[in-house]
């Protein structure tokens, strides 16, 4: 429902157009990228900033959320880079291999690219576009392709990103912690394209951490794409955290093979505004993936998570569960569509999304969709909103368990229920001593 | 697989073949100028002899229609509707001044489609444990007007008005100037616009402060003429302590062109009313490669505008070739509650996007929806609903379920719900499947002597039960006769 034709542009969208027209001679990539860059501007300017109109974007209204576009970051200085250093510590002191980029861009020095496992390549998307990487070419653009204007308007703006392939049938032990940190002073605009190629029946965990450094109002546009092989095997956690006033839009594109096995867990609490869409394809059968994440909320933030799962093939198995937890004046959106294909048979889809509303300001909007062509499948979602449940306070207060320290247990169990999901112990653990932290500045 | 080319031959051949109602009566009819304009408009309020205010106010939804454009939000598709090429306007011609004087052929379709227009006659034989036939008051409504209304007298003996919209806006002016619009306003969305402008007759039914409504209430709706629009506005009003029981039914002719039904439907329940609303549509339906059959573009909203008032939508939809249908409730008394249970059936090439909308306003406010969707054949089944509390709805509670059934590999089922909660008190829960009829239970039915079609109605029935329940007597039996029948041959 986007036909509408609209003819006055925001501030926001003319300083965007006229960003691209400033950015495009410096942008990496020749011929082909800036093909591609160009028709995905076209569609931008055609569909404007995402708004409520918008189906797809009717709770989070990109438009009314950005009211001008600032400035593209430039290459961070060495504050900046410094000023990066200590993030994403929310993952505790697991072992990773930390690749980092700072307002856009990968910084080298603060990344260990040192004894890459066999079968594993890491590089910068401004390099592989600049080189014409053959991996780049083949994908870019392609996985899972989505029709968003906010995925068109990074496809125009991108600079770096990650590029990670893993050939197939290796297994990548060690997790590859992508750090995207926005450090500048001043408020700035950045795009960030990563391909992550895992190969078949290869074996990777990836995170992702979003955060901002300073207290600048910067507006973060992050886009993945990943390719699961068939019979692979992938993790990917994204976390997005810190106090900025960050507004940020993410996207995922996934495309999931036969019998490749795929888990991904969103997990929120940091940033003014945030949006992460997941765009799913079970384009192999027989493949199971678990969907999941959780958004500890308060102040004025806005999350929204929006998920497309489109089963292509038949016989894949997909659970998607997402907790919200609501504090002060937040707002929570939940938008999930399990789609299934007429050839889809013997799909079994479950969804499920709760959100708990802790203060009498807080927001959930929910919209579980599903949108189903073949007979032969089993596909449920669920969804609940509502307070804590007093009856269980009740239970534990009456042995002798203090109120907040009650209620304390009641979320982390709530939101339990969706990391428990995460495989990687270590990550689990120290999600949700970020959990209880939250809390606890919660009580004050 | 051939087992898949039978069912498809069976579903194609059912929607042609099953739809008994198809059927033209040849009487004579007077109509306004085939089209819309104001002079459309003027036409129809001065045949019905309206009021000055009325026909302002037909204007005026007239005006507003003309600067609004069609939804598109559905999931439905159909080529783009030229309201030009409809009469907006048709009456049998002879004035009647008794039943006696009712056209036979009129009487002879009534009698066809099962519907008695003379007392004391009952609806589908139905006969109650105590040996007494139910009696039921119908309004018969064809084409643009109303026929006959029955059981007047004693209806009136019990205070309760009941009789066509047009004639109440003569004998009861004030009343239906009081709530006429006050649930959807005229400019609510291009469909009731429409309507406010044009609508030609409909129910008009008041039930005083404290009064039980001796009979069930019925309207029977059926387009007859070629090309025509049935435009259609009821309204209700249950007033404190009041309870009524209404039901609507509709049918129409095969025909090539699809004919156009925009009906409006506003219910209002004061302090500790109670509304039942039951419908069940059988508009046709197009035939097996969908040609023809009627849009249904329906706005039907209650107000439990008093304190633990309730309204109850039941719905059994087979038919139509678009439905496009939210019977919604506004729950703005505190302790107020809205109930939905539906049932979809869709074959051939029928759509259906329909659901509805729950409006928490009040404190403590509870409803309930339970929707079921069957689609057979190759056409699109869709649940929409909205769940909505806002700030001060606090200890709104809302349950909703709604699952669908796919019979065949060409059809869609969908759901759409929204859920907004504005305040922390407020408990929604919503759950939907969709799930194939499962081998299991059809081979336990057919172990047990039952053929495969016998089967699946039994587990469809099974399905569908919850909704059939709430449905008057009357109706519960024509529903399950329209489900057996939407479903035969669809086994596969």
């Amino acid at each position: 429902m986007t036909a509408e034709v609209r003819a006055i542009k925001t501030p926001a969208e003319l300083a965007l157009a006229e960003a691209y027209t400033a950015a495009k001679p410096k942008l990496p990539g020749d011929g082909k990228v800036i093909a591609l860059r160009e028709a995905a501007f076209r569609r931008f300017d055609a569909q404007g900033l995402p708004n409520r109109r918008v189906e797809e974007w009717k709770y989070t209204d990109l438009r009314a959320l950005m009211r001008e576009a600032k400035p593209i970051a430039g290459l961070p200085d060495a504050a900046a880079k410094a000023r990066a250093k200590s993030a994403g510590s929310l993952i505790g002191d697991i072992d990773v291999r930390r690749i980092v980029f700072v307002d856009g861009a990968f910084v080298p020095e603060l990344s260990d690219l040192k004894n890459l496992s066999p079968g594993l390549t890491i590089g910068s998307m401004a390099q592989a576009l600049a080189s014409g990487d053959p991996l780049v070419a083949a994908h870019l653009g392609k996985v899972a392709a989505a029709d968003d204007s906010a995925v068109a308007l990074n496809t125009a703006l991108m600079r770096d990103g990650a590029v990670i392939r893993v050939a197939a049938g290796s297994t990548v032990e060690l997790p590859i912690h992508l750090v995207f940190v926005a450090a500048a002073e001043q408020s700035a605009s950045m795009f960030t394209r990563s391909l992550v190629v895992i190969e078949k029946g290869a074996r990777a965990m990836l995170v992702e951490s979003h955060e901002g450094a300073t207290a600048a109002e910067h507006q973060v546009n992050t886009a993945l794409e990943l390719v699961v092989g068939d019979d692979a095997y992938v993790d990917h956690i994204k976390i997005t955290s810190g106090k900025s006033p960050v507004v940020h839009v993410s996207s995922l594109m996934v495309t999931i093979g036969a019998r490749a096995r795929f888990n991904d867990f969103s997990y929120t609490t940091g940033n003014a505004v945030v949006r992460n869409q997941l765009f799913l394809q079970f384009d192999g059968a027989g493949a199971l993936a678990g969907i999941r994440g959780a958004s500890l909320l308060n102040g004025r933030q806005h999350a929204d998570v929006t998920l497309v799962a489109d089963h292509k093939a038949g016989g894949c198995q997909s659970r998607e569960v997402f907790k919200a937890v609501l504090d002060g004046q937040s707002r929570s959106v939940f938008q999930g569509k399990i789609i299934v294909r007429p050839k889809a048979q013997k799909t079994d889809a479950r969804m499920l999304s709760n959100a708990l509303l802790l203060s009498d300001e807080a927001e959930t909007d929910t919209k579980p969709e599903l949108e189903i062509f073949a007979d032969d499948v089993q596909c449920g979602h669920g969804a609940t909103s509502g307070a804590l449940d007093d009856g269980l306070k009740f239970y534990l207060m009456a042995r002798g368990i203090p109120e907040s320290e009650a209620e304390s247990l009641l979320v982390q169990a709530f939101v339990g229920e969706a990391v428990e999901g995460i495989e990687h112990a270590g990550l689990r653990d120290a999600l949700m001593v970020n959990v209880a932290e939250w809390l606890k500045a919660r009580a004050g | 697989m051939p087992a898949v080319q039978e069912t498809i031959e069976r579903v194609r051949r059912i929607d042609v073949d099953q739809y008994k109602y198809g059927f033209v009566t040849d009487i004579e009819s007077d109509k306004a100028p085939k089209g819309l304009s104001e002079d459309t408009v003027r036409f129809i309020s001065a045949k019905k002899n309206e009021p000055e205010w009325m026909l302002a106010w037909r204007l005026d939804a007239y005006r507003r229609w003309l600067t609004m454009t069609e939804p598109s939000w559905a999931r439905v598709e159909y080529p783009k509707i030229n309201y030009q090429d409809y009469y907006y306007f048709s009456a049998p011609k002879k004035k009647l001044a008794s039943l006696d004087e009712v056209d036979p052929e009129l009487l002879k379709t009534y009698a066809k489609l099962g519907i008695p227009l003379r007392e004391q006659e009952a609806l589908a034989g139905v006969v109650r444990e105590d040996g007494t036939r139910s009696r039921v008051a119908v309004d018969a409504v064809f084409d643009s007007v109303s026929v006959a209304t029955t059981f007047q007298a004693e209806l009136k003996k019990a205070g309760v008005i009941f009789m066509p919209i047009s004639e109440a806006l003569r004998e009861h002016p004030d009343l239906v100037k009081k709530y006429l619009g006050t649930v959807v306003p005229v400019s609510d969305n291009f469909f009731a616009t429409l309507n406010s402008a044009v609508f030609s007759d409909g129910s008009f039914v008041y039930v005083p402060p404290g009064v039980r409504c001796p009979m069930e209430l019925s309207t029977y709706f059926r387009i007859n003429e070629k090309d025509t629009g049935q435009f259609e506005r009821t309204l209700i009003i249950a007033d404190k302590g009041s309870y009524v029981s209404y039901l609507e039914g509709c049918t129409a002719p095969m025909r090539d062109e699809n004919q156009l039904h925009a009906a409006v439907v506003e219910l209002i329940a004061h302090d500790d009313a109670e509304i039942k609303y039951s419908t069940v549509q059988n508009w046709y339906p197009g035939d097996a490669e969908g040609k023809g059959g009627i849009y249904n573009f329906v706005t039907k909203r209650g107000d439990c505008r008093g304190q633990r008032s309730k309204i109850s939508w039941t719905q059994v939809e087979t038919g139509s070739a678009i439905t496009w249908k939210y019977p919604s409730c506004i729950l703005r008394g505190d302790n107020s509650r809205g109930e939905f249970y539906s049932i979809a059936i869709s074959n051939g090439r029928q759509q259906v996007d329909s659901g509805t909308k729950m409006l928490h306003l009040g404190k403590n406010t509870t409803s309930r929806i339970i929707s079921k969707g069957i689609a057979a054949g190759k056409s699109n089944n869709t649940y929409r609903g909205l769940v909505t509390a806002h700030r001060r709805a606090t200890g709104a509670r809302n349950f909703t379920n709604c699952d669908s059934l796919l019979i065949g590999e060409k059809c869609g089922a969908h759901t759409v719900p929204y859920i907004e909660a504005k305040n922390s008190s407020a408990v929604f829960e919503h759950e939907a499947t969709t799930s194939k009829i499962s081998e299991e239970m059809l081979f336990y039915c057919r172990q047990r002597g039952l053929s495969a079609e016998e089967a699946v109605a039994l587990v469809v029935n099974g399905f569908v039960k919850d909704v059939l329940q709430q449905l008057p007597m009357e109706f519960a039996v024509e529903a399950q006769k329209l489900i057996s029948i939407s479903l035969e041959g669809s086994v596969g």
